[in-house]
């Protein structure tokens, strides 16, 4: 049984849940007295102000913000008790943006894309445009987490869908500790299961890939020697194999950001990002190349965005609307979040970009 | 003035070394910044020596750096307290094993 880590900001009724809040806190502070420069400072030092979005090559559609976990990070400050869901008409107009755009990738996420009742309605009628990469964000739980869901390796490996999931470390503790009791059983389970039926086997065409993401205040390390150690760790101990391992940076925002706040850490780790910037990565960051629509159909820069309900700087707002011309060349929307694409080697959904 | 010796937000401004003496804070941090490459040593078995090592010397800027730096690649807390040890273990040896010099005076001043 997994045990839940807490509720969401919103059904906490916390301030933090408010995305103008958290703007706030981003904006001020040592951004605003100038201790540190803000993003768009930043940038222009190298000319890169204004971001603009290039060719369209990735749609991030986020079915709905319910979840069966509640993880201490969580950007989308997803739960159980979230109810903003995707309805089929949405996905309707979706689907005419996948056939239409010339994006190659098409990337569902949520809160746990499967909680969606439309779900797996939603990924038949997609697949059958004959999308080049067509991705889930399964957070693995949810695999174990009903009968109902029992067959999902399955239904994934029916529609090709390349599957990439969260798993913090390859201990029970730090893993348990960031998702809630239990989690990591139930991960490793799921994951022993997606390689039963070919996932992430070295030879299989059936992607499987991890997200690594840091479990508390600090940035997470080279991508390549983490993988090498996930590796190692996740075959030795429960012979599970997968292909990739992104590691990607928390961004100060949600639930992330309210734990710096609450912990003290919020200075230091917006130090560490602005350290580490890199402007090579800022030549690569996924906004310039994604579209994230959110569940009522909007459009944004990127997931992040969406939670910061800053919305594209575009005419062509919402997905009935969406005009791929109107969208290229875009001005991207920008803050001080923004710094968390840009540290080290960069971050991505896909992991580093530089 | 600081009402404490040390400050947590010193050690970003570890860098401004340099400032005062151009040349040799260069050829430092140079020096520093190859020996934490991945050589005969990975870089995380290097980056567990200097946590163990940090404790040894009692710096608080090092130990703060290289518990943050372990972190992030993912080194366990059970692996660097047992790292801790292993520079407790010679700290305590360090003092122990002076004891043989201890016990030669005595055998020879009132053997």
């Amino acid at each position: 049984m997994t045990k839940l880590k807490t509720q969401s900001l919103q059904k906490k009724g916390s301030d933090l849940a408010q995305s103008n809040r958290q703007l706030e806190i981003l904006s001020n502070g040592i951004f605003k007295n100038g201790e540190l420069p803000t993003f768009k400072d930043k940038i222009s030092e190298t000319s890169q102000f204004p971001l603009k979005a290039k060719k369209l090559e990735i749609l991030q559609i986020n079915v709905g913000y319910m979840c069966n976990q509640v993880c201490e990070h969580c950007h989308v400050d997803a739960g159980p008790d979230r109810k903003e869901i995707m309805t089929r008409e949405t996905m309707r107009q979706c689907l005419e943006v996948i056939k239409n755009s010339g994006a190659h990738t098409l990337d569902l996420t949520g809160g746990a894309p499967e909680m969606n009742p439309d779900f797996r309605w939603f990924v038949e009628e997609a697949a059958k445009v004959g999308i080049k990469d067509f991705i889930v964000r399964s957070n693995l739980t949810i695999i174990r987490a009903n009968k109902k869901y029992y067959d999902l390796p399955e239904f994934f490996k029916k529609h090709n869908i390349h599957v990439v999931s969260s798993m913090p470390h390859w201990t029970r503790g730090k893993t348990d500790k960031q998702r809630g009791d239990g989690v990591f059983d139930k991960s490793i389970k799921a994951l022993q299961e997606l390689n039963a039926v070919g996932y992430g086997m070295p030879d299989s065409n059936l992607r499987l890939d991890l997200v690594y993401n840091p479990s508390g205040a600090f940035l997470p390390g080279d991508q390549t020697s983490m993988e090498k150690d996930f590796k190692k760790a996740l075959k030795e101990d429960f012979d599970i194999q997968f292909h990739n391992l992104f590691a990607i940076t928390n961004l100060p925002i949600a639930r992330f950001l309210d734990y710096l706040v609450a912990s003290e850490n919020y200075e230091d780790y917006m130090y560490a990002l602005v350290e580490a910037y890199n402007p090579a990565a800022v030549a690569n960051v996924m906004c310039t190349n994604t579209l994230s629509i959110s569940w009522d159909g909007y459009l944004f820069d990127c997931d992040f965005n969406q939670m910061l309900e800053l919305p594209v700087n575009s005419k062509a707002k919402h997905v009935s609307e969406f005009n791929e011309a109107l969208l290229v060349g875009r001005n991207i929307v920008i803050s001080q979040h923004c710094y968390g694409c840009t540290a080290g080697a960069g971050s991505s959904c896909q992991g580093v970009v530089a | 003035m600081s009402k404490t010796y040390y400050d947590p937000a010193d050690l970003r401004k570890f860098g401004k070394i340099t400032e005062w003496s151009e040349e040799l804070g260069n050829k430092f941090f140079e020096y520093y910044g190859k020996v934490f490459e991945e050589g005969a040593l990975t870089a995380r078995e290097k980056s567990l020596i200097a946590l163990a090592v940090s404790h040894t010397e009692q710096c608080p800027y090092c130990i703060d750096a290289y518990t943050k730096d372990g972190l992030q690649r993912g080194i366990t807390k059970e692996e660097m307290m047992e790292a801790l040890h292993v520079g407790a273990a010679i700290k305590s040896g360090a003092t122990l094993v002076h004891g043989v010099q201890m016990m030669n005076k005595v055998n020879k001043l009132d053997g």
